[in-house]
């Protein structure tokens, strides 16, 4: 064997050092802390956050601080393209388009909002009971969720706003009231798997009752699909705002909103095409900066990709 | 490669030229990660003779499934890459091959099973189908002659009603029975080596004893040598005839099965045998877990990768790699440890195993 | 063979989805009588100034003066005969009519638009996952997040712009000849082309990813062996089931579509009819549109069943 260079004190016996072999092990963190690390290293979904977070000021402040109000008609102005007085352009009216954007992105953001807390919250109740329960009243209530799926939401919210005629108030209705069954689906999910696991048996041989299981198991780990759905909902509420409206079936003129300005811009297209393109626009960019959001929300609340 | 670099590694091996079947020098596996590169295997060295069973133990992590699949290439390469090493299958080394040319080599030469037989399986494809697609690729055989084979080579299995079910899919079948279709689908060809990669991990224990027979009695019957990997040293008494025991991505011992099962050497080694539970001691015989975890490979000690968790390490332990050191009372030559404390400097020390068997023989 | 034992599965399979589409039809039918009917007013009394013979005929018909769970019965009949009443604005012509006219074109455009989008999302999906982390595959990644957020009619009308108006490429709008057809069907199929895609680029990357990939490989195939028989073959179940929420998707799309591009479809009569407030047509356009969305769900659940060997069990 080649020698080199081992001495007899090389081979003095020091034992273990548990201390160095577990030196590397990190940090241990919550799932909360992790997720949210993981978040903040998307450049993606920060910079979609940020956006969403520059629109919603935008559509909250900008109206009031325009030079402009949104209906204040100017017919020394009619369809002028962006310049330096109208930043967005004028409509055939003489309308700045920059202050009705901003006044449409609160008509269009408010119902969106809106109708999206109340569905999730339908949603996440149905969903929470029929888990829950189980059994018969999970397979009916499924069933329930099944029939109306059948046909598409918008054609249900169009129903709806036949009946109860356009309007702001009847547009949050219809679209709150469809679209929960996605996070329905998605909490008893959650629900039916937890509850077999272990940790809720537990809860239960000490004494703990429906509500306090619910509220302090089931809920706090159900959290992270109900964001992610919440995310895609927003979105998708917007869409189906501004594609009724777009098709005159919404909010109704003079009131702004981003699909009746989208509508009253593609009619003008040929000649002034940027009456459409913003509106257009922000309906894009919003849904946009959403969609991306939530896809970031994903990566970083999905168990299997923590750190 | 040089054959003049690892002289040492190959003092070890005495068997003859022409009967060993693989024999696999110096494999040195990395895979390149966004944290850096995880070096799995560290310079692994071993050989097979036809008909032979070799044994890889180890836990978790410590590099045998990727040996094992770096001899079939069928590791992604990127990120994986072979940074060195010579796989010699009958006197062709096949890790100059291209994918291409292992094609030829894979299913028909060499196959392999995997751990899970539930997913290992396509679930859309009749399992007769699967059979068939390698008798078809390698023997040139017509469809109604390789469902015929593949009849034949359920019946061998064990797997009752084969016409029937050689029908059905994946789904339908047990998860024993699924771990049986994968060693027909491997033996079809009559392969001459057969790589199984923890094949009764994922089974019942009862189911595990029958697999372990199936595959005993299938190498005796078709000559197949065998490489088995299995972090369970329980598993092995009964198949293995050498051992080769894996940490960290080096074999830190290496013999026969009656070496390391009666002779043991290495101080890892002592900590498998002594945290296996036996039904044939007193109950007060405590299982001795080995404290600590191995260590992370993206940056391997420099010296010997268990130093931290042995009683026994000693200060050459933390700077140096310990060479592979021959065993004295080795049955054929071929017992080797790499450990220090086998070298003539090393102070004795005392082996729990023999200390345990003279407790239990008084 | 074990077919005799297969085949039967299947069949009751098929029968129990079937049943569970004609009960949905009929429950969809129901709530939209109902809520038709809860409009306030009289909505199906005010046509403008009907002859009276006519008059009696439709008060016989639909029960006019009957309470409305006849009412309902009557309609209810109706419909399973086949028969979705007349319409109120345009007087004379039956729902069925209308709807036969304008469903010979939206059938059209929307089989184009499914192939289409199912195609190329297939096709782009596949290459994506084959080609991870490069060009491809960032190319299908941004237009999958574009083609979900930006909404059809900002498609349409912009392809119409600069396709249409500014390179004088396609005609603007009409329907007929096959020029008529690219930009309403790459619109329409847009959004689909995008959705497909990325579903079957993480299915790609799912299959790529099991185990019995790696046991093909070890067996010796060849990659494109290994492609076609395994890796496709798995990761296009998910899509079967995507296209049922790609064809309903494309129902809604061609309301706003066939709007935009002035092709004579149901979607523009159904829009036409809510501003009309001719509610039998609303009803019979709804109800239509229920049995083809049910349909094709119960078609895709029986193909489904077909090609996945899991899901006869049930």
């Amino acid at each position: 064997m080649a020698d080199m260079n081992l001495r007899k004190e090389d081979f003095e016996v020091v034992g273990k050092d548990l201390k160095s072999s577990e030196e590397i092990v990190r940090k241990s963190l919550t799932y909360w802390q992790d997720a949210w690390m993981r978040l903040k290293s998307n450049r993606v979904a920060l910079v979609a956050l940020s956006i969403i977070i520059l629109m919603v000021g935008m559509a909250v402040f900008a109206p009031m601080m325009t030079e402009y109000s949104y209906d204040e008609q100017n017919y020394d102005v009619i369809s002028q393209p962006p310049n330096s007085e109208h930043w967005f352009g004028t409509d055939e009216l003489g309308r700045d388009l920059f202050a009705r954007s901003w006044q449409g992105a609160r008509t269009s953001l408010f119902v969106a909002f809106v109708a999206t807390i109340i569905n999730v919250t339908i949603g996440v109740i149905y969903g929470g009971i029929s888990g829950y329960f189980g059994g018969k009243t999970d397979i009916v209530m499924m069933r329930i969720i099944e029939i109306i799926y059948s046909i598409p939401r918008l054609l249900w919210v169009i129903l709806l706003l036949v009946v109860m005629k356009p309007g702001i108030k009847p547009i949050i209705i219809a679209i709150a009231i469809t679209g929960w069954g996605g996070m329905a689906r998605v909490v008893r999910g959650q629900v039916l798997q937890l509850k077999q696991m272990e940790f809720v048996l537990a809860a239960k041989t000490l004494g703990a009752d429906t509500g306090r299981i619910l509220l302090k198991h089931l809920i706090p780990n159900t959290m992270g699909p109900i964001i992610i759905n919440l995310t895609f909902q927003v979105p998708s509420a917007v869409f189906t705002e501004a594609f009724l409206s777009y098709l005159g079936l919404g909010i109704p003129a003079p009131a702004a909103s981003w699909g009746s300005l989208a509508q009253s811009g593609t009619k003008m297209i040929l000649l002034y095409p940027h009456m459409l393109l913003f509106p257009a626009a922000l309906i894009s960019i919003f849904m946009l900066a959403f969609n991306l959001l939530g896809d970031g929300l994903r990566d970083a609340l999905d168990p299997r990709l923590r750190a | 490669m040089s054959e003049n670099k690892n002289k040492n590694e190959n003092k070890n091996i005495t068997a003859k030229e022409e009967d060993l079947l693989l024999r696999v020098k110096n494999l040195q596996v990395s895979f390149d990660t966004y944290g850096g590169e995880v070096k799995a295997v560290r310079g692994v060295n071993f050989e097979l003779d036809k008909g032979e069973t070799l044994a890889v133990v180890g836990e978790s992590g410590c590099g045998k499934s990727v040996t094992a699949q770096s001899i079939m290439q069928l590791i992604p390469m990127p990120p994986g890459r072979i940074k060195s090493g010579e796989v010699w299958l009958d006197g062709r080394d096949l890790l100059q091959y291209s994918d291409k040319e292992m094609e030829k080599v894979r299913g028909k030469e060499i196959s392999m099973i995997f751990q899970d037989p539930m997913t290992s399986l396509n679930p859309t494809m009749k399992v007769g189908k699967q059979i068939m697609e390698a008798l078809i690729k390698h023997q040139n055989m017509s469809k109604t002659e390789a469902k015929e084979k593949a009849v034949e080579m359920l019946k061998l299995v064990g797997i009752p009603n084969p016409e029937s079910r050689v029908e059905q899919y994946a789904h339908e079948y047990s998860g024993g029975m699924r771990q049986r279709a994968m060693i027909a689908i491997a033996l079809s060809c009559n392969p001459k080596l057969l790589i199984a990669d923890e094949p009764t991990t994922a089974l019942d224990v009862t189911i595990q004893a029958q697999i372990m027979d199936l595959m005993a009695d299938l190498q005796k019957k078709l000559d197949t040598a065998i490489i088995l990997i299995t972090h369970d040293l329980g598993v092995v008494a009964d198949v293995a005839h050498k051992i080769a025991v894996m940490y960290a991505g080096v074999i830190i011992e290496y013999g026969t099965y009656k070496d390391i099962f009666y002779n043991p050497k290495h101080p890892y080694t002592w900590g498998l045998l002594l945290s296996v539970p036996r039904l044939d001691v007193s109950k007060d015989l405590r299982l001795v877990p080995i404290e600590g975890t191995p260590p992370d490979l993206i940056a391997p000690p420099k010296g010997c990768p268990f130093a931290d968790r042995c009683d026994n390490a000693m200060k050459i332990c933390r700077e140096k790699m310990p060479e592979e050191i021959q065993v004295e009372g080795s049955n054929n030559g071929e017992h080797f440890a790499r450990c220090w404390l086998y070298h003539d400097l090393a102070p004795n020390v005392e082996n729990p195993i023999e200390k345990r068997r003279g407790n239990l023989n008084e | 063979m074990c077919k005799k034992s297969g085949g039967a599965l299947m069949l009751k399979y098929t029968v129990k989805r079937f049943g569970i589409a004609i009960f949905t039809l009929i429950i969809i039918i129901t709530i939209t009588f109902f809520l038709m009917h809860a409009i306030p007013g009289d909505p199906f009394q005010q046509s403008r100034r009907i002859p009276e013979e006519i008059l009696e005929n439709m008060k016989v018909k639909y029960g006019l003066d009957e309470p409305l769970i006849v009412q309902y019965f009557k309609y209810l009949g109706n419909v399973l005969r086949g028969d979705l009443g007349d319409s109120m604005y345009y007087r004379g012509r039956s729902v069925n009519t209308i709807l036969a006219d304008s469903f010979a074109v939206s059938g059209k455009l929307g089989l184009m638009s499914i192939t289409v989008g199912a195609g190329l999302g297939i096709f782009f999906g596949i290459v994506a996952a084959l080609n991870r982390n490069k060009f491809f595959d960032y190319f299908v990644i941004v237009l999958a997040v574009i083609g979900v957020s930006v909404p059809n009619f900002v498609f349409a009308t912009t392809f119409q712009y600069i396709f249409a108006s500014k390179l004088g490429w396609f005609p603007v709008s009409r329907w007929g000849t096959w020029q008529q057809a690219v930009l309403p069907v790459t619109a329409l199929g847009f959004a689909y082309i995008a959705y497909i895609a990325r579903m079957m680029r993480t299915s790609m990357l799912d299959v790529i990813n099991q185990d019995y990939i790696k046991t093909a490989k070890a067996k010796g195939l060849s990659g494109t062996q290994i492609l076609w028989k395994h890796t496709i073959r798995n990761a296009i179940l998910p899509i079967v089931t995507i296209l049922g929420v790609a064809v309903a998707g494309i129902v809604v799309g061609s309301l706003v579509i066939e709007n935009i591009f002035g092709i004579p479809g149901m979607g523009k009569y159904f829009v036409q009819s809510i501003k009309q407030n001719d509610y039998t047509m609303i009803m019979g356009t709804t109800i239509f549109y229920a049995i083809i969305l049910i349909a094709m769900m119960f078609l895709i659940d029986v193909v489904y069943g077909l090609v996945d060997p899991r899901i006869r069990l049930d």
